[in-house]
């Protein structure tokens, strides 16, 4: 009780890290799949299970989702591939990019956001699923454009409170929400800019990167976009501007504080060009206000000749109070802070480039 | 006498352990050998095929000593008796 998963995903398979609630020296457990990517990880423990998700990418074999419930010493798989395409959408998985478990209210179920750009849904936690047919049938789908990751669908957000609502985001298509359960769509993109389009805001076409909300508050969201930091309070009608006080609006990764509903970070980057950290200096940005203004989180991380970036699941934040932040760095390096961000150690130092980086404190379903 | 698919040692858990797969039923084409083995053995062909019925990117899939890219890809002709083998295309990162 109380001890905390670092699930981390990697270009050439998954590694668990563990601690106590001090979270201050961790086991490391793995690789997991050895040599194949593992772009999503999820951790369930709702209903008494302790289930380990991964979205698995063999570049031979194809992309699937394995399930542990032994923290990883056993891994289950469907023998048919069980994320796939009706044959008369004509389309094919190429990656799972994100696994979440539902609502605390319906506990055996579990969306998965995978490319190109689809969401399916688990009704019985994670073994079989279906695509949501809503979204599959969507009339903007054949307008939608592949960003440099692939026309992912990356981004679950679901509301606590209303059965029928939830978000998604796509690169490149932008923010989307249902409030009927998944029978309809709608993009939610006003106010965020699309910098790459003539026309700088379309209804849809943005490249939203990642988009965070805080349980207490769903309905008022935070998005990392393809150049731009924004607020929403209305759960994606309108947007605003809320890059301020950091070195570049540019980034991927933007994860909310689990207790303090104003507090959000981010890691921005330098450029679409030069997707390094800006100046070489690794920094986390954390804002308290909501996104008033924005301050850097430095001690403990490189200042200099840092040349790093994180994805944008490469950022999580676990469950414990003080909060513990975790991110990982395509150069394969594991930060960490048990105090919220306040002081950084390096986890691991040498592992192969992080795609998504996952934390659950265990006994907190 | 049919054909023979050999499988890599990837897909050997997805075909209870064995390596070749014997296919008794004419298959005048390769796409009719992998259906035919997708009957019996869908898991396997899960795996080298796409939902819409493609060779994987990085699949390779030989008749006798060559490859079907350079013939008629999964249209290329089967010959009764014949062995066709599948392999994991040279390839990672």
């Amino acid at each position: 009780m109380g001890d905390v998963l670092v699930l981390v995903g990697t270009t050439k398979g998954a590694f668990v890290f563990t601690s106590d609630a001090a979270r201050t020296r961790w086991r490391v457990d793995g690789p997991h799949f050895p040599g194949e990517a593992v772009y999503s990880l999820a951790f369930d423990q709702r209903a008494g299970r302790t289930r380990l998700l991964a979205g698995v990418h063999s570049n031979h074999w194809g992309a699937t989702i394995r399930t542990s419930d032994d923290f990883g010493r056993t891994w289950s798989e469907a023998e048919r591939q069980a994320v796939r395409f009706p044959e008369s959408s004509g389309l094919s998985l190429a990656q799972v990019w994100q696994i979440v478990p539902g609502r605390a209210e319906e506990p055996d179920v579990v969306w998965c956001g995978v490319e190109p750009a689809a969401l399916f849904r688990s009704d019985d936690a994670g073994v079989t699923w279906s695509p949501v047919q809503g979204l599959l049938e969507h009339e903007h789908r054949p307008r939608w454009m592949p960003g440099g990751g692939g026309l992912c669908l990356h981004t679950i957000v679901l509301d606590p409170t209303n059965p029928d609502r939830m978000g998604i985001a796509i690169s490149t298509a932008g923010f989307y929400r249902t409030d009927d359960g998944g029978k309809s769509w709608r993009a939610r993109n006003s106010g965020v800019r699309a910098v790459f389009l003539p026309d700088q805001h379309p209804e849809f076409g943005q490249c939203v990167h990642k988009v965070t909300h805080h349980l207490a508050r769903p309905e008022r969201l935070f998005l990392q976009n393809h150049w731009g930091l924004y607020r929403s309070d209305d759960w994606g009608d309108s947007w605003q501007d809320i890059a301020n006080g950091v070195p570049s609006d540019f980034g991927f990764p933007i994860q909310s504080h689990p207790h303090e509903p104003d507090t959000v970070y981010a890691i921005p980057l330098q450029s679409d060009e030069f997707r390094v950290v800006p100046e070489a200096k690794l920094r986390v940005y954390r804002t308290q206000d909501a996104g008033a203004s924005w301050a850097p989180l430095t001690d403990g991380l490189p200042q200099s000749k840092a040349f790093e970036s994180v994805l944008r699941d490469g950022l999580a934040v676990d469950s414990h109070d003080p909060a513990g932040v975790y991110f990982g760095t395509r150069s394969g390096k594991l930060y960490g802070s048990h105090d919220a961000g306040e002081r950084w150690k390096a986890i691991a130092e040498a592992l192969p480039p992080i795609c998504c980086v996952k934390t659950a404190v265990v006994g907190t379903a | 006498m049919g054909v023979s698919v050999v499988l890599p040692r990837a897909l050997l858990p997805y075909a209870r352990g064995l390596g070749t797969l014997k296919i008794e039923e004419p298959c005048p084409t390769v796409r009719d050998a992998l259906q035919a083995t997708a009957a019996q053995w869908p898991a396997v062909i899960d795996r080298v095929l796409t939902e819409q019925g493609a060779l994987r990117r990085h699949v390779n899939v030989f008749v006798g000593d060559e490859s079907i890219a350079f013939l008629d890809g999964l249209d290329t002709r089967v010959d009764d008796g014949e062995t066709i083998t599948i392999v994991p295309a040279v390839s990672g990162g």
